[in-house]
C-alpha cells in the first residue's frame, strides 16, 4: 500500500513537471492565439479575465491582416526569398557536399570544415561591409539582397550536412555505374541523386525555414514595406507611431509561424545529428 | 535473328575527359560553394577588419587608415563597456538557464509516456518558431499596462495594481525579461542535445554501473555527463554564438534600453555602424565579438579531432 502511494506520487510529481514545461513553451502561443481572435475591448482591459472570451470571438483582426496590409505582399515576398535561396543552396551545396565526402586523404575533411566554420561567422559581423555590397549591386532596399546574402549560412550548413549523408552511401554504388558504361558525373546524376532525395529534401526544408527566421540581414538591408520578408514585416510593420495593433501583430505571427514550426519538428532530428557533427549516431 | 545485345557506338562526348577525371571533376564540383563563401563572407570579413582601422563613414567615404583610434575612441567611451557587460551577463545567463531548463526537460522526455510526441513537439516549439515573431509574443506579455504575467500577479495577490512592474522600463527588469526570452528560446534546443547525448549512451554502461553500486547521482554526474559532454559542448558552443552575437531579441524588445541597459554588441554595432552611419566605429564595436569567435571555433576544431581518436 505504502508504495502504491509512493509510486502515484511520483506520477504525480512526473506529469506535473511535464505540463509545467508544456505550459512555459507553449503558453507564448496559445497567447497569441488568444489575442488575436480577441475584439479589441476586450484585449484593451484590465479588468476583464485575459486567458478567456469576455466578448465573442471574432476574425476582425485576420481580415485586417489580410485587406488592409501587406500581409499577403509579405509572405509572397518570403516565398520567393526563401525558392530562390533554396535553388542556389542546392545547385551550390549538393556537389560540394558530394565532393567533400569522396576526396581521398583528410583535404576532404578539413575543407569541409572550413566551409562548416563560416557559419559561424555572425551576420552581426559581416551587416556592414554586406550593406556596402548590397548598395553597390543596385539591390539596397530590395528584397533580391537577402536572395544574394541568405546562401552565405545556408550553403556551409547544407555543405556539412549533405558531406555527412554522402559519406554514409556506399561508394560501390556509383563504382557499378561506372563499370556499366557511366561517365563519373553521369554516375553523380543517375545513380548519386535519386539515392539521396531524402537528404536533399532535408536541405530544402532547412533551407525555406532558416530564411524564414532569419532577422538581422532583412533588418539592415530592407526598410520600404512592400519589400520585407513575413517576420520583419510582421515585427516592424504593424505600429503607427506608438501604437501597436497587437491583435494584428499576433495573428500575423501566428500564420507565419506555425507552419514554420511544424517543418521544423519534422525534420528535428537531422538538423541535430548534422550540428553535432555526426557524433551521434 | 535478333541481336539482343548488338553493340551500338556511342557518341563519345567531347567532355568526356573531364566528366571521368575525378580529380578535376571534384574541383569544379566545389567551386561554386567555395567561391561564394569566399565572397561573401571571406572579403566582407577583411573589409569589416578594414572598416574597423580607417575613417569610413557613410557622410565620408574616405578609405583613410586611422590605426587603433577607432578602438581607443570606443573603449574610453562608457556606454561601451556597458554593453560589453551587458553582452556577456546576457549571453552566460541565458546559457545557464537554458542549459538547466534543458537538462531537466531532458531528463522528464527520456521516459516513454503516452503523447510523449506530441509533448515534444510542443515543447520544441520556441525553437522552431522564428525568433522575432516569438520576441513580439513576449513584448505583448510584457506590455506596461496589459501585462498578462503582471494580471496573473495581482489576481493571485501577490503585488497590487500600484505595484505592479514595467518590466521593460525598469533597467534590471528589462536585463531579466531579455535573459529570460532568449533562455526561453535557447531550452528546447538544450533538450534536444541532451536527449541526442543521452540516448547514445549504450545501456550496458549504465547497467554496469548499476550493478557496481552506483547510485542515481553518480551513474548521472559521473557517468552519463562525462560520456555526453562532447555533444553539449558543441550545443553550448552554437548556443554562445548566436546569443554572443545576437542583436534580435533586444532590438524587438527593449530597443537597447532603458538608457542602454540592455544594450549588447550586435546591438550596438547596428546602431551606430548602420543607423547613425559612423561605419568604421560600428565595425570596430562589432569586432569585438571576434575573440569569443576564435575561441569558440577553437573548441570546436578540438572537439572534431578529439572524435577521431
Amino acid at each position: 500500500m505504502r508504495r502504491v502511494i509512493a509510486n502515484t506520487v511520483r506520477e504525480v510529481w512526473f506529469f506535473g513537471a511535464v505540463a509545467l514545461f508544456v505550459a512555459l513553451s507553449a503558453f507564448p502561443f496559445y497567447w497569441m492565439l488568444i489575442t488575436s481572435l480577441k475584439t479589441n475591448s476586450d484585449l484593451y482591459s484590465v479588468t476583464n479575465i485575459p486567458f478567456w472570451f469576455h466578448d465573442s470571438p471574432t476574425l476582425a483582426h485576420y481580415r485586417y491582416l489580410f485587406e488592409k496590409t501587406l500581409f499577403v505582399r509579405w509572405l509572397l515576398n518570403s516565398l520567393i526569398i526563401g525558392v530562390c535561396v533554396v535553388v542556389i543552396t542546392l545547385v551550390a551545396a549538393v556537389p560540394a557536399g558530394y565532393s567533400l565526402a569522396r576526396m581521398t586523404g583528410r583535404n576532404g575533411e578539413a575543407l569541409g570544415i572550413g566551409i562548416f566554420l563560416t557559419y559561424l561567422v555572425p551576420p552581426t559581423l559581416l551587416f556592414l561591409p554586406l550593406s556596402r555590397i548590397v548598395a553597390d549591386l543596385g539591390l539596397q532596399n530590395s528584397m533580391w539582397s537577402l536572395v544574394l546574402v541568405y546562401p552565405t549560412f545556408t550553403i556551409p550548413f547544407c555543405t556539412w550536412l549533405l558531406m555527412g549523408f554522402f559519406k554514409a552511401m556506399p561508394p560501390e554504388i556509383e563504382e557499378a555505374a561506372i563499370v556499366d558504361g557511366c561517365s563519373v558525373f553521369g554516375a553523380f546524376i543517375k545513380m548519386t541523386i535519386p539515392l539521396s532525395l531524402p537528404a536533399i529534401l532535408t536541405v530544402v526544408i532547412f533551407t525555406f525555414t532558416l530564411t524564414l527566421q532569419e532577422f538581422v540581414y532583412a533588418l539592415t538591408f530592407i526598410s520600404s514595406s512592400a519589400e520585407k520578408p513575413i517576420t520583419l514585416g510582421i515585427a516592424t510593420d504593424l505600429i503607427r507611431g506608438d501604437i501597436f495593433f497587437w491583435g494584428e501583430i499576433m495573428a500575423g505571427a501566428l500564420l507565419a509561424g506555425i507552419p514554420v514550426a511544424i517543418a521544423y519538428n519534422l525534420f528535428l532530428d537531422r538538423f541535430i545529428s548534422g550540428i553535432t557533427g555526426g557524433a551521434v549516431k | 535473328m535478333v541481336a539482343i545485345a548488338e553493340p551500338v557506338a556511342k557518341p563519345v562526348s567531347r567532355f568526356r575527359f573531364v566528366l571521368d577525371r575525378r580529380d578535376v571533376l571534384g574541383a569544379i564540383f566545389v567551386a561554386p560553394a567555395i567561391l561564394y563563401v569566399l565572397l561573401l563572407v571571406g572579403a566582407p570579413f577583411l573589409l569589416a577588419m578594414y572598416y574597423a582601422v580607417s575613417a569610413y563613414t557613410i557622410y565620408d567615404p574616405s578609405w583613410r587608415f586611422v590605426g587603433m583610434a577607432n578602438f581607443e575612441q570606443i573603449v574610453r567611451n562608457p556606454v561601451f563597456l556597458q554593453t560589453l557587460g551587458n553582452t556577456f551577463l546576457f549571453t552566460f545567463g541565458s546559457q545557464l538557464l537554458g542549459l538547466i531548463l534543458g537538462k531537466f526537460g531532458a531528463f522528464l522526455l527520456m521516459r516513454p509516456f503516452p503523447g510523449r510526441r506530441l509533448v515534444r513537439a510542443l515543447i520544441i516549439l520556441p525553437w522552431a518558431v522564428p525568433v522575432a515573431l516569438a520576441t513580439v509574443a513576449w513584448e505583448w506579455m510584457f506590455d506596461s499596462l496589459y501585462s498578462v504575467i503582471n494580471w496573473t500577479m495581482i489576481a493571485v495577490g501577490i503585488i497590487t495594481r500600484s505595484q505592479a512592474p514595467n518590466w521593460l522600463g525598469n533597467p534590471h527588469l528589462a536585463m531579466l525579461c531579455v535573459i529570460v526570452v532568449n533562455a526561453w528560446r535557447f531550452f528546447p534546443f538544450a533538450i534536444v542535445v541532451f536527449l541526442a547525448g543521452i540516448t547514445s549512451v549504450p545501456q550496458d554502461v549504465i547497467d554496469a554501473a548499476t550493478v557496481d553500486g552506483a547510485g542515481f547521482w553518480r551513474r548521472n554526474y559521473q557517468i552519463i555527463l562525462p560520456m555526453i559532454f562532447p555533444i553539449v559542448a558543441v550545443g553550448l558552443i552554437f548556443g554562445i554564438v548566436f546569443t554572443f552575437t545576437d542583436l534580435s531579441i533586444v532590438f524587438l524588445l527593449t530597443n537597447g534600453g532603458p538608457v542602454n541597459a540592455t544594450s549588447v554588441l550586435g546591438f550596438e554595432g547596428f546602431q551606430v555602424g548602420i543607423l547613425s552611419g559612423d561605419v568604421s566605429h560600428g565595425a570596430a564595436i562589432s569586432l569585438f565579438m571576434l575573440p569569443v569567435l576564435l575561441f569558440v571555433v577553437i573548441g570546436r576544431l578540438r572537439f572534431i579531432r578529439g572524435r577521431e581518436i
